[in-house]
C-alpha cells in the first residue's frame, strides 16, 4: 500500500482555486522534492496533507486511510513558520514534544543538539533565526515517523547551515520512511532527492525520478526548472 | 571521501565513476569489504537509494559482489580490475588527444609534449 495518495484533490478559497485536480502518489523510503515558485500551492498542499485545511473535493489517503488523528501520529511536519513558544528553553520544548508525541525520541534530540552545537538551556527567543530553525528541524527529525514533511526547511539560513540541515535530514529519517521537502532553493537540495514533483499554478506539471530527468534533459534539476518556468 | 557532485549529471553515475576510480587506483583494495549503503550515503552526503543504485551498477559489471548477510566486497579478480583500469586510462587519453587536436596539435606533437614534460619532472 502506498504511503500517501492524493486523488483528484481540489482546494479553493472562496472563488479562488488554489489546487487543481492533484493526483499524487508518494512511495515509501524516498526523498521527494516538491518544487515550485512562490505562491504556486506548495504550502496549501502540505497543509491539506497535515489536515490543517479542509479539502474542497477529492481525497488524501495515508496508508490507505483518510487523513485524521491516526495520520498525524505518523507524519512529522515542519511548518514554514515556527509555532514554538519562544519564551521556553530548548530543554522545555523537548519535554513538551516528548509529552505530546509517543514517537518522540528525546535522546536523539539531545544528540542532534550537541552535534549542531546548540545549548539546551537557552531560550528560543535568545537564539538567532538560523539556530531556531535548526531546533525546529531537530524536533521534527527526532520523531520516529513514516513521513516527514518539511516546508521550506532552508528558508532563512546561510549556505553552510543549509548543508548542516540537509545532512541532518539525510542521516535521520527512518528506514522505510519518506521525506517530502518543499522548496524553491532547488540547487541546494537536488543532490539528495530521489524524485521531484514540479508544481505550478496549483497543478502538478511533472513528476520524475531525479537522475532519470537529469539524464533525459542533460541538465540539473535546477536548470530544468528554470527553463520550464522562465518568466 | 566527501565529493562535490555536478548536478548536471545523474548522481548515481558520478558515484559509479568515483567508486570505479577508487577500486582501480587501489584506494579500495581487491577483496576489501565496502561500507554499508547507509554509511556510504553518510560519507558521500547523498541519498542511500542513489548509493544502492550505483552499487547495483558496479555489481552488474563485476567490480563488486554481494556476500549474503556479510555485505558487499570488491572483486578479487585482479585481471578484471586491470581491464577497467586500462579502459579508464584509454578514455582519458582519447579525450586528452581530442582536446589537443582541437587546439591544433597532432598526435606526434602531443607525444613530444608528453616526453618533454616527463623529462622535466
Amino acid at each position: 500500500m502506498e504511503l500517501l495518495q492524493c486523488i483528484d484533490l481540489n482546494k479553493s478559497f472562496g472563488e479562488k482555486q488554489i489546487l487543481k485536480n492533484i493526483n499524487l502518489t508518494i512511495p515509501r523510503g524516498k526523498i521527494i522534492g516538491l518544487l515550485g515558485k512562490n505562491g504556486t500551492g506548495k504550502s496549501t498542499l502540505i497543509k491539506l496533507i497535515n489536515d490543517l485545511l479542509t479539502i474542497s473535493s477529492g481525497q488524501i489517503l495515508i496508508n490507505g486511510k483518510p487523513i485524521g488523528v491516526e495520520s498525524k501520529k505518523i507524519i512529522s511536519y515542519l511548518p514554514e513558520r515556527t509555532y514554538l513558544d519562544k519564551g521556553m528553553t530548548v530543554e522545555k520544548t523537548i519535554k513538551y514534544f516528548a509529552n505530546f508525541y509517543e514517537n518522540f525520541d528525546s535522546e536523539k534530540a539531545y544528540k542532534l543538539l550537541e552535534d549542531l552545537g546548540l545549548d539546551a538551556n537557552q531560550k528560543l527567543a535568545k537564539m538567532s533565526k538560523g539556530m531556531q530553525e535548526k531546533v525546529q528541524l531537530i524536533l521534527v527529525m527526532s520523531r520516529k515517523a513514516d513521513l516527514y514533511i518539511l516546508d521550506e526547511p532552508l528558508g532563512g539560513v546561510d549556505p553552510a547551515t543549509r548543508d548542516y540541515i540537509l545532512d541532518t535530514i539525510l542521516t535521520n529519517f527512518n528506514d522505510g520512511a519518506s521525506v517530502i521537502i518543499s522548496t524553491h532553493l532547488i540547487s541546494d537540495v537536488e543532490r539528495i532527492l530521489d524524485n521531484v514533483i514540479f508544481i505550478d499554478k496549483g497543478q502538478i506539471i511533472l513528476t520524475a525520478e531525479a537522475d532519470e530527468l537529469r539524464n533525459r534533459e542533460d541538465a540539473s534539476i535546477d536548470e530544468i526548472f528554470r527553463r520550464m518556468f522562465k518568466c | 571521501m566527501k565529493s562535490d557532485f555536478d548536478n548536471n549529471i545523474p548522481i548515481y553515475l558520478q558515484l559509479v565513476e568515483q567508486l570505479k576510480r577508487d577500486i582501480i587506483s587501489g584506494k579500495i583494495s581487491a577483496g576489501e569489504r565496502l561500507h554499508s549503503v547507509r554509511d556510504l550515503a553518510l560519507e558521500l552526503k547523498v541519498n542511500p537509494n542513489t548509493v544502492q543504485k550505483a552499487l547495483v551498477e558496479l555489481e552488474d559489471i563485476g567490480l563488486i559482489f554481494t556476500e549474503r548477510t556479510n555485505g558487499k566486497f570488491v572483486t578479487e579478480d585482479n585481471a578484471l580490475i586491470e581491464k577497467y583500469k586500462q579502459e579508464y586510462a584509454d578514455k582519458i587519453t582519447e579525450k586528452y588527444i581530442e582536446t589537443m587536436q582541437k587546439i591544433g596539435l597532432d598526435k606526434n606533437e602531443v607525444l613530444l609534449l608528453i616526453k618533454d614534460l616527463g623529462g622535466n619532472k
